[in-house]
């Protein structure tokens, strides 16, 4: 516990800013909300659905272990959407949601993906350029 | 809609009992749940009428049959897979059923061991699990067994993998819910060695646990390794009182 609230502050005091519960953009280049919603779909890049539903008609099945993503920007800042992509474990440490861009605190992660996070930096500021640009709900 | 109603009674019939656990069986297609009811519609049955072959077969050096020693199957090995994992004396250690077939054949019969997964070792656990169907799981209370014992449950409950997930986190937590359409079962091994669709072949226990570490990018534990015995025993305590359903057919 108190190691994953210490990462969080460095991370925060290292990117400069910190306001509230967030995190400071990962890259300099802008995020790409049209990757990013390629990312958020895609079963192996993304794996999103497979617990989170939401607007995605093109993808059938979508997964019911966590809320819908609808309307998430509305609810959530780009830096508390970051927070939560690089590691939903510093807002929950309970959380099932895997960390996609932090290998902090894993144990046996497959030979494949050792020391590897799940996204890359640019792959977060895309999906955080995506999730930012869903504000809608459907009445 | 009628397959429906029926894992709705099945769900209220055990709830009646006090008992919320429920075997992977409620979790599946009417369809996939028929196939399995008919045992002229199983494929597992397949892999029970070679087992039956196979016991009588004589194997290694030794020129022995399983039935040589052990004779009629249907009463000398009624039971037994709903005890297993078991603690062997001469490797003080505990044994599921596959290690036990295999230490049949090196110890008794001078034959070499079956690699994991081989179709004559499913054969012979689908056979031997066969006899006790309809029998209730009724794990092996030895004491010498409880470092397994600790061990599994330990492990049901770590954390594994690049997607961080224990085994709790999907089977005791989430069971019921949908991974992308797929519903999580409680994670019961009431119905092993199983024929899967997606395999389209037998399958043992362990198989399973491999694609479940495998699915959350974890490094599988080996077959036969003391991590996925414990994991066997730690489940047969979590199923006590469950009936055994082998040859069941999974998705
Ligand atoms: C293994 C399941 C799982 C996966 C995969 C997953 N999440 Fe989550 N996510 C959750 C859960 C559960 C929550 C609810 C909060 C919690 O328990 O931490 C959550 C919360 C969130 C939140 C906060 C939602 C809110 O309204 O507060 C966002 C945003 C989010 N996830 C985005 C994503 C994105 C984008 C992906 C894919 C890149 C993803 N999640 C993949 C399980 C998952
Ligand atoms: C991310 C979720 C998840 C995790 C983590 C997970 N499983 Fe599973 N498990 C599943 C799903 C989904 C199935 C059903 C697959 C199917 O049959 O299509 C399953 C099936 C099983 C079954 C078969 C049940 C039956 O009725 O045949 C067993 C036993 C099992 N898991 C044990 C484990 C163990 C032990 C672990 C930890 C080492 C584990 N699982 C980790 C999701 C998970
Ligand atoms: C030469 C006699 C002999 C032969 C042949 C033999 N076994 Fe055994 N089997 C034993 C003995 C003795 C035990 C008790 C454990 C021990 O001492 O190894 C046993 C135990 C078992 C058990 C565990 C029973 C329990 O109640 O725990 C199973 C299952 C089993 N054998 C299956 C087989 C199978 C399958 C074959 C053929 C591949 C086979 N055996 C061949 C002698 C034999």
């Amino acid at each position: 516990m108190r190691r994953v609230v210490a990462a969080a502050a460095a991370i925060c005091a290292a990117g400069g800013v910190c306001a509230g519960e967030g995190m400071p953009p990962l890259t300099s280049t802008p995020g790409d909300p049209e990757r990013g919603r390629a990312i958020v779909i895609d079963r192996e890049t993304g794996l999103c659905l497979l617990c989170h539903s939401g607007p995605f008609p093109e993808v059938t099945f979508q997964g019911d272990l966590a809320p819908s993503l609808e309307g998430v920007g509305a609810r959530l800042d780009a830096a508390a959407l970051r927070l939560r992509l690089v590691d939903s474990r510093r807002v929950n440490p309970d959380t099932i949601m895997p960390p996609y861009h932090s290998t902090d605190n894993l144990n046996r992660v497959g030979a494949e993906w050792r020391g590897k996070p799940i996204l890359s930096a640019q792959q977060i500021e895309d999906v955080v350029a995506f999730l930012a640009t869903m504000t809608e709900v459907a009445q | 809609m009628r397959g429906g109603a029926a894992a709705l009674l099945l769900i209220a019939a055990t709830m009646a009992s006090g008992d919320e656990r429920l075997s992977g069986t409620a979790f599946m297609s009417p369809e996939t749940r028929a196939m399995q009811a008919d045992d002229l519609a199983n494929p597992g049955m397949f892999a029970v009428l070679e087992g039956a072959r196979l016991w009588e077969e004589t194997a290694g050096v030794s020129g022995r049959s399983c039935a040589g020693c052990h004779g009629d199957a249907a009463e000398t090995m009624k039971g037994v897979a709903a005890r297993y994992p078991a603690f062997d004396e001469a490797s003080n250690a505990a044994v599921d059923l596959t290690a036990r077939v295999n230490l049949c054949r090196t110890r008794h019969q001078d034959a070499d061991p079956l690699p994991p997964e081989d179709p004559r070792l499913l054969a012979l656990t689908t056979f031997i699990g066969h006899q006790s169907r309809g029998q209730k799981i009724e794990p092996d209370p030895d004491p010498r067994l409880q470092p397994w014992r600790e061990l599994g449950a330990r492990l049901f409950r770590t954390r594994m993998g690049q997607l961080n997930f224990s085994c709790a986190n999907c089977h005791d937590d989430n069971a019921g819910r949908h991974l992308a359409g797929n519903p999580i079962p409680q994670g019961h091994a009431t119905g092993y060695p199983i024929y899967r669709l997606e395999w389209q072949s037998m399958g043992s226990l362990q198989r399973r646990f491999r694609n479940c570490l495998v699915g959350v990018r974890a490094e599988p534990f080996a077959y036969g390794s003391r991590e996925f015995i414990a994991l066997e025993l730690f489940l047969a305590d979590r199923a006590a009182g469950m009936t055994i359903e082998t040859p069941a057919v999974r998705p």
